[in-house]
């Protein structure tokens, strides 16, 4: 099974630039389906993102946040070959993780 | 006698392994195989609950930091004027204050105000780029904490087609 998560990130300096995309339906729990039902709230609830076994950003989501979440933010001390790791976690308690290596 | 790791470790181990056989090499992206017990996993107590249930500002911003902001200019709010596309609206956020340790992205008339809440620790930029879900037409305020204090930068978003399937 391929990971949820897809992650781009560039050392340029001191500073690397993340971009992570991640597979999830981000269902606000507000839309009918076809039947005129309630899809409940599915959302992802906290993204986690660390290297050198510190947490460099964390996000805090609500059902507000778009579908196939994207988001980007830099951060400094890292350098190219380093391990970034992210991972997530949804109000279901399902989970996902990645580790990638900075380019 | 050799530990028989727990159910989820194994699941990970697999996910993990799919993935660097699912050839993401293409994105320039190298799995690692080897799972370090040095890395936490995000964890659901992160999530601060009592403030995704607030329907207003002042409420939102009292229960993710106990504290009220101020407008400022030094907190830059990336939106669009119009938005085509209620369900996808694209939304940066960066700011030039000293010591950033938390930015917030309101949406104030959505069912819920808090759209997202993220922590800087230090040594990471204080900036972010999302997209969000907005219901209609609305101010989006973004709240960026500063030195234990809050600033704000608010912008209409015109929206054309509502985000919440409406």
């Amino acid at each position: 099974m391929a990971s949820t998560i897809r992650v781009r990130a560039v050392a340029s300096g001191d500073s690397t630039e993340v971009q992570s995309l991640i597979q999830h339906p981000m269902d606000s729990g507000f839309v009918k389906d076809s039947k005129g039902q309630i899809i409940p709230a599915h959302h992802i609830e906290v993204v986690q993102f660390e290297h050198g076994g510190k947490t460099v950003f964390t996000a805090q989501w609500g059902p507000a946040v778009s579908k196939d979440p994207y988001l980007k933010f830099s951060f400094k001390g890292a350098k190219k070959g380093d391990d970034l790791k992210v991972s997530w976690v949804d109000n279901k308690g399902a989970s996902d993780s990645l580790v990638a290596k900075i380019q | 006698m050799n530990k028989t790791p727990d159910a989820p470790d194994s699941a990970r181990r697999m996910i993990l392994k799919c993935a660097v056989a699912g050839g993401l090499a293409g994105l320039g992206i190298s799995g690692s195989a080897v799972l370090s017990s040095a890395y936490a996993n995000a964890d659901a107590k992160d999530w601060p609950q009592e403030a995704f249930k607030q329907k207003s500002e002042a409420d939102v911003l009292k229960s993710l930091y106990g504290k009220t902001a101020e407008a400022s200019d030094k907190v830059n709010l990336d939106a669009p004027e119009i938005a085509e596309n209620g369900a996808v609206v694209p939304i940066a956020v960066s700011s030039t204050l000293p010591n950033v340790t938390g930015i917030a992205i309101l949406v104030l008339e959505n069912p819920f105000t808090l759209a997202a809440a993220y922590k800087i620790p230090e040594g990471t930029t204080a900036s972010v780029s999302n997209r969000l879900k907005m219901a209609k037409t609305t101010k989006v305020v973004a709240v960026v904490e500063s030195g234990g204090k809050l600033y704000s930068a608010t912008k209409e978003v015109k929206v054309t087609v509502g985000g919440c399937g409406g």
